[in-house]
């Protein structure tokens, strides 16, 4: 059962089939079978079953949600009451929320049952899921490999059929890089779309929860619990929210997709260029016609973004400070040595770069000449993106540079490590959505095609995402030993 | 040489909302500590800041009422700092675009009146509390007050004497309550203010160097610590110093400020726009509606009460200082139907003494308009006299009991029958020739006596007048 999607396992248990118990403790003994893979950082197995047995409950009174007792796991930023929180971080590592994250609220509210909690880089700041405290993610396809990250153990997860579907949250690429080296699909969506109440901050104006899955069928399922308005976030967009579903079947004929010339830029890996090339060529086939764009201040997304996240995660993470909860420095002499050890010995050396760097940018003298030049870049860059979108319906390219690169190649250099999501960032500086879907391989690695839409056009995205899905099989494939 | 004061004010007014100005939690004072902190006051992971629409109605109504420009578009900032008390390890305030613009506040000093310039306004967040007895050498935090609405009013440096410092800030403290943005509450930190304060030889252009004096609670603090400071000033420059910028700290136990710390010290707020609250958007509809809820304003209210009700300078002034004096003064004098003069009498008179020797607010009074009107119809009816009027007055604040009521039992009537009042008198004339000779031969002093005899007789219910008049008939015959 568990190769099967979302939409065939909630027909399978409503035919009776199996139980939700059944198909839960499936996914829970998958889970401890692969454990070397290190994808979850809390197996919430007990209310798990507990829960699976309300939906079996549930499902047996003619339940129609199609999430009810469908296994799914969250990334590990989302706050759920009574189950450890950590974002990754030996900061939180002690930190149970006494609040479900809006997402959790609506999940739960759907009947899905929560498998536990997904590894990631620590409070989301990394490519490839190796500054998360609890140790390094390894990719199923190459297991000396990285999975991407931040969402790294969501994506691995997905890939490993550890479970059907999970969430992951984007602020610089954190769904689509994992989504695209792991060989799922991941869907980002506009920013305000998915509330982020509950979901720890790491950079607010860029951060977005979204969906990873085998499938956009199976994405638009959970999209459909994520999305709408929530009052607990002022930055939520109060627009209804469509039935993603709906428009899956819908033809592309006449679709027109602009290919930016700067996607391909000599960083492009020519072999990832060669499959991204030929996923072009076959929406062409489904009717699609084909234009250069050109986005012409992309190269500057990769410094106003770490101008701008740092900034707000700096302030973002003031909050951990060893006074009212996590990590606190044992028999601090005052308060000074409070704060510094307890951040000194919590923190790891990815989330310290990244305060640095953003408590710089905005101090007395430097934030005109950083935080306010990053920002008209991001304005500029927005542009961009809306002046090629009103030519085109949609954007295509590469999702990253290259395939899932070794653990610890590129650990030294982080300016190495930030060109991971070259092609991701400019994306969440625009707000816009994204996805990215398998489109091949490139060693036996699995490479993503990333597609970029206007604003709150993800039942468009998933509509052309899922008729790729038509007359592709890239996102059926599993990794040897997870079949 | 001769010096100028320059001061300007910070004054921090606590908005009158029932909850925090970004999450539900109430606001009400002196709750067991953290009692009346959600998660989003005690800044855990994850949660985000909703802002109160009631605070920025309020905040716009200041601005109204002092003139100023309200922003179309205003922004929250992030200021930067680690504090205890401060959860997350940010206040929420506003920088580059705040609320309220520059307005102004006319004051009175001395029967002149001066313009003190608003320079702006702005909405923040308060911080909690750090508690430093009680636990045997730690700090305790209480963030009960973490999250509480304030407008920041920043003044220009207009002020030229403590005096015209309390005057101004007095003048704030009385259109906050006027506006019911504030309660105005100075013991439970409602109302505080920072003076920034420097000196410089008379004629000079040039600002001198500042101290900026922290948190003052008090009117008399604020007048105390200026002048202190002033005259520290002086002296360290006469002295042959110079002031430094620096924050001091009034102690009211010695009357002297002290250095908390100097401006190199000082933080780097680094100060950038949050990201987690869109900006604030003043519609036309908001303002509108805010205006037709504007209530009169005390220097509008105080001319009217000259006018309408031909009070002096001093009594408007007096029946002006609160909204709710003033409302029950024209309650009353509706209520009642008599002569405003008798009416502003009685009201700050008696009554204001009354409240003040009991420290009540009007809210609090013993006696509602309706009581008190009653109580001014039987002394404008010449049924009780005004020296019986007060005894009434007592009982009235002790009882439920109306006036009529009160007059009735006690039997407080003035006698109004001038066959029963003549029989009296003839009787005191008879009782006392040796008094009525001496009257007679010249002296008009003894005319007295017979009042006081008449007085006493009656019990005090007869009119006065009446009383002499009919003396002075009968002992002339």
């Amino acid at each position: 059962m568990h190769n099967k999607t979302i939409t065939e396992l909630a027909k399978d248990l409503r035919a009776g089939e199996y139980s939700s118990v059944e198909l839960t403790q499936t996914y829970l003994d998958r889970i401890k079978q692969h454990q070397n893979l290190n994808c979850f950082i809390t197996v919430a197995e007990e209310q798990a079953l507990i829960n699976a047995k309300i939906a079996d409950e549930q499902l047996a009174k003619g339940a129609t949600n199609l999430l009810t007792g469908i296994p799914i796991a969250q990334k590990d930023i989302f706050c759920t009451q009574g189950i450890k929180t950590s974002c990754g971080s030996k900061m939180l590592d002690n930190f149970t929320a006494p609040y479900d994250a809006t997402v959790i609220e609506k999940f739960n509210t759907s009947g899905a049952v929560m498998l536990g909690k997904l590894n990631m880089d620590e409070f989301a700041m990394g490519s490839s899921n190796e500054t998360s405290f609890y140790g390094a993610v390894k990719n199923p396809w190459d297991i000396n490999t990285v999975p991407g990250g931040s969402s790294g153990g969501s994506a691995a997860a997905v890939a490993a059929r550890l479970s059907p579907a999970v969430t992951g949250t984007d602020t610089g690429g954190s769904i689509r890089q994992p989504a695209s080296l792991c060989g799922i699909t991941g869907l980002k969506p506009t920013y305000g779309r998915v509330s982020r109440y509950g979901m720890i901050a790491f950079a607010s104006s860029l951060d977005q929860g979204g969906p990873m899955a085998r499938s956009a069928e199976d994405a638009a399922i959970l999209l459909q619990t994520m999305a709408g308005f929530d009052t607990k976030d002022s930055t939520s967009v109060d627009k209804a929210v469509p039935d993603y579903s709906a428009g899956l079947t819908n033809s592309l004929k006449g679709l027109k997709i602009g290919i930016p010339k700067e996607f391909f830029s000599e960083e492009l890996n020519t072999d990832v260029a060669a499959v991204i090339e030929t996923a072009i060529d076959e929406y062409k086939k489904l009717g699609a016609e084909i234009k250069q764009v050109s986005l012409p201040n992309m190269k500057l997304a990769i410094p106003a973004y770490y101008v701008i996240a740092s900034a707000e995660c700096s302030a973002n993470l003031s909050r951990y400070d060893g006074v009212r909860f996590g990590y606190r420095c044992d028999q601090p002499d005052d308060l000074n040595d409070l704060y510094i050890r307890s951040r000194g010995e919590a923190f790891g050396s990815e989330v310290k770069r990244r305060i640095l760097m953003g408590t710089y940018a905005l101090s007395a003298g430097y934030y005109d000449a950083y935080y306010i030049k990053a920002q008209k870049v991001r304005r500029l860059i927005s542009e961009d993106f809306s002046k090629a979108l009103s030519d085109v319906d949609v954007l295509m390219g590469p999702v990253a540079p290259s395939p899932a690169f070794g653990i610890g190649e590129k650990t030294d250099d982080p300016i190495e490590m930030y060109l991971a999501d070259m092609y991701t960032i400019a994306i969440n500086l625009a707000g816009l959505p994204a996805m990215s879907i398998p489109a091949g391989f490139v060693d036996n690695k699995p490479v993503g095609l990333q597609i970029i839409g206007n604003y709150f056009t993800e039942d468009h995205l998933l509509n052309i995402a899922h008729q790729y899905q038509q007359v592709s099989d890239w996102h059926k494939q599993t990794p040897k030993g997870f079949e | 040489m001769e010096w100028e004061t320059v001061i300007g004010l910070e004054i921090h007014a606590q908005m009158a909302t029932k909850s925090k100005i970004f999450s539900a939690a109430s606001t009400a004072y002196g709750a067991e500590p953290n009692t009346q902190a959600c998660a989003v006051d005690l800044g855990l992971p994850g949660v985000l800041p909703v802002l109160n629409q009631d605070a920025v109605r309020m905040a716009v109504k200041f601005g109204m009422a002092i003139e100023a420009e309200v922003a179309d578009h205003s922004v929250f900032a992030r200021k930067n700092y680690f504090y205890p008390d401060l959860p997350k390890g940010y206040q929420i305030s506003q920088m580059e675009l705040p609320i309220v613009g520059e307005g102004y506040l006319d004051i009175e000093v001395d029967g002149e009146t001066k313009r003190i310039g608003v320079t702006r306004a702005h909405l923040e967040e308060d911080a909690g509390k750090s508690l430093h007895e009680d636990f045997h050498g730690l700090t305790g935090i209480d963030l009960n007050r973490a999250g509480t609405p304030l407008l920041e009013i920043v003044s220009e440096p207009d002020m030229r004497s403590a005096q015209e410092a309390v005057a101004y800030m007095r003048k704030i403290h009385e259109l906050v309550r006027y506006l019911e943005i504030c309660d105005g509450n100075m013991q439970e930190g409602s109302f505080r203010c920072d003076a920034n304060v420097s000196v410089r030889p008379k004629g000079q252009e040039e600002y001198g160097t500042r101290a900026e004096l922290k948190n003052i609670n008090s009117f008399k603090f604020v007048e105390k610590a200026i002048n202190i400071e002033v005259e520290r000033q002086i002296d360290l420059i006469e002295a042959g110093g110079s002031v430094v910028q620096e924050t001091r700290l009034y102690d009211a136990d010695k009357n002297e400020t002290r250095s908390m710390r100097s401006k190199e010290e000082a933080n780097d707020y680094r100060y950038f726009p949050d990201p987690d609250l869109l900006p604030v958007e003043i519609t036309d509809a908001l303002r509108a509606q805010v205006k037709a809820d504007l209530p009169e304003l005390p220097t509008a209210k105080k001319l009217r009460f000259k006018d309408q009700y031909n009070q002096d300078e001093e009594t408007a002034t007096t029946l002006t200082s609160s909204r709710l004096l003033a409302d029950f003064f024209e309650a009353v004098v509706k209520e009642s139907g008599c002569e405003a003069k008798l009416c502003s009498n009685w009201v700050t008179g008696n009554f204001l003494g009354a409240l003040n020797k009991a420290n009540l607010e009007i809210n609090d009074s013993p006696i509602n308009h309706q009581r008190f009107a009653g109580l001014l119809k039987r002394i404008a009816d010449n049924t009780i006299s005004g020296k019986i009027a007060k005894q009434v007055f007592d009982a009235l604040w002790e009882s439920d009991a109306t006036a009529d009521e009160i007059i009735e039992k006690q039997g407080l009537k003035q006698i109004t029958d001038t066959g029963a009042i003549e029989a009296i008198i003839d009787k005191i004339i008879a009782d006392n020739p040796n008094q009525v000779e001496q009257y007679l031969s010249g002296k008009d002093k003894v005319f007295g006596f017979f009042v006081g005899q008449a007085m006493k007789a009656t019990q005090g219910k007869v009119n006065p007048a009446e009383v002499n008049k009919m003396l002075k008939d009968k002992l002339k015959r």
